[in-house]
């Protein structure tokens, strides 16, 4: 369980990014954080494990207090994997990269062999076990990236922005791969923009604007409200878009999903058709 | 870092900033001149105590200070190496001498700092490459010199991010012995290496697809042109250098223990 109590944080350049957030996610729960850049998210989600300590207020992780702990006993528990997967990768093969934080955890080394098979094909990259992580594509490697983390198996996933940059067969198995972690009582944490990714999967959105949470609630009611969505400078996701404007119709205005909105047209066309007949 | 922090350049309007600075360069120089000229205490003085209008001229105060603040470890190193040398040298009899002698070669770093803070406070890295080109530099290296300036805080932040993405994979910088601290940053610096060159690459890349070096004689969108302030400060900088050889060679510099000779009698 992460408990965020009245934080606030101020760079040392002087920018307040954090003021006053207080926030409570529970073991086991799926939570995006989304909002404009700028808005303090990936400011949040960093004193999560400790890389940065509020300034005031305190974060307390399964009832740690995140300042009495290093980041190393921390990260044990929470997993974070970085947007840009080229600011960790440094190792000569992909199999080497996934043991180092296994190696900085002091696992044994049989240990150590058999997670990282498990993470290798856990994200299909079994084939490019011996390969430099540098010679791989993006994706690959923002999978690399994932796997070095998931293979210490943390019990709260902290992921910033993990669409960017992925086609959508790429966003489909990570999609999948988040309700399979959600399926084994993981905590998941994703940061980011992605609008249509969120409608899909259906979390308990946090919407940040200005170093503030504007808004906390399910996907569904959060990303179908303009007036509330338009604080963070976001859009509704396009299925809602058209439910929306379709709403003096008598369609339900709170659809963000792509098959419901579909049987929701069947049933009203159905209708339609009886009546004429 | 916050050494550092003191010489990044600021973006504030002042009539500082306005100045060329090819005549700030000038007046940085001549500072540095004057102040290896002099070994009293006194005349440093005078040197560190007319910068200061400058700095608030600049609205660089803050700043400034984080820099002078950086300086003041080397300034104890200097005055201590200083004071403990002369003293061995010298014995306890010329003890005041001594400590105006130590104080005077810390005053002289601390006056070198401070001028050359005023001069990368107050000169954003386009205008030092355009007075380089001014200066008939080859275009090519104006342009790398005010890159590499660019880009440093740029790699700072990256390091930094480097440095935060191996924590939350366990890395502990400080643990180990020496050796071992050293190989820790293996998995810092191999990443920043690794995106510094991809980036150059990219860099190289985007010029090329906007025609750099298409054409000979390039121009500028922002000329350096000599305005009245630049004309003034030019003149007071050759002023005060006429004035300082001219004191050095004909007015005996009286020692601060002579002024005060309470201090001396003792």
């Amino acid at each position: 369980m992460i408990e965020v109590k009245n934080v606030h944080f101020t760079y040392p350049s002087g920018v307040e990014a954090l003021q006053g957030v207080s926030l409570k996610i529970r073991n086991g729960e799926f939570v995006a954080i989304m909002g404009q850049n700028g808005a303090g998210k990936t400011t949040l989600v960093k004193h999560f494990n400790g890389l940065l300590k509020p300034s005031k207020g305190n974060v307390l992780v399964d009832g740690m207090d995140t300042r009495d702990v290093s980041v190393a006993t921390l990260a044990r528990k929470v997993g974070f994997v970085f947007q840009n997967p080229d600011h960790q990768l440094f190792s000569e093969t992909v199999e080497e990269e996934i043991a180092f934080a296994l190696r900085n955890f002091g696992f044994k080394e049989n240990v150590i062999k058999r997670r990282v098979t498990w993470a290798l094909n856990l994200l299909g990259l079994t084939q490019y076990r011996k390969t430099s992580p540098f010679m791989l594509s993006g994706g690959e490697r923002k999978r690399v990236a994932l796997a070095s983390v998931l293979a210490w198996n943390p019990k709260i996933l902290i992921l910033d922005e993990p669409t960017i940059g992925q086609d959508y067969g790429q966003k489909e198995k990570l999609r999948q791969f988040i309700l399979q972690m959600k399926a084994q009582k993981k905590t998941v944490v994703i940061v980011t923009h992605d609008v249509e990714f969120v409608a899909e999967c259906n979390p308990r959105v946090v919407l940040m604007s200005n170093g503030k949470i504007v808004a906390d609630g399910e996907a569904r009611k959060i990303l179908t409200s303009p007036e509330i969505l338009e604080k963070a400078a976001i859009i509704p996701p396009e299925i809602s878009r058209v439910f929306l404007e379709l709403s003096e119709f008598g369609f339900p205005t709170n659809v963000i999903d792509v098959y419901e909105a579909g049987e929701i047209i069947l049933d009203f066309w159905e209708a339609k058709n009886r009546e004429h007949v | 870092m916050s050494m550092f922090e003191g010489l990044k350049f600021r973006k504030v309007s002042s009539p500082i900033h306005d100045l060329d600075p090819r005549v700030k360069f000038f007046y940085v120089i001549a500072m540095f001149a004057v102040a290896v000229m002099y070994m009293e205490l006194l005349p440093l003085i005078v040197l560190f105590l007319i910068q200061v209008p400058l700095v608030t001229m600049a609205k660089v105060t803050k700043q400034w200070i984080k820099s002078m603040r950086g300086a003041a470890f080397f300034a104890s190193i200097i005055f201590f190496t200083n004071f403990i040398f002369s003293y061995l040298y010298r014995g306890q009899q010329a003890l005041p001498s001594i400590l105006e002698y130590s104080m005077a070669m810390t005053l002289r770093f601390i006056v070198l700092v401070e001028s050359f803070s005023i001069f990368f406070l107050t000169t954003s890295p386009d205008h030092l490459g355009l007075a380089l080109e001014k200066s008939h530099v080859p275009y090519e290296f104006c342009f790398a010199f005010t890159t590499a300036v660019r880009f440093v805080p740029v790699l700072a932040e990256e390091a930094q991010t480097i440095m935060d993405a191996q924590k939350a994979r366990g890395l502990e910088l400080e643990k180990g012995n020496i050796l071992k601290r050293v190989r820790n940053y293996i998995p810092i610096l191999i990443p920043l290496i690794v995106n510094a060159i991809r980036r150059s690459l990219e860099l190289a890349e985007a010029m090329e697809s906007r025609a750099w070096g298409a054409t000979k004689n390039r121009t500028n969108l922002y000329e350096l042109k000599l305005r009245r302030g630049d004309y003034i400060l030019a003149l007071l900088t050759v002023v005060m250098l006429v004035l300082a050889v001219y004191a050095r060679w004909h007015i005996p510099i009286p020692r601060i223990m002579e002024i005060f000779p309470w201090k001396a009698s003792r």
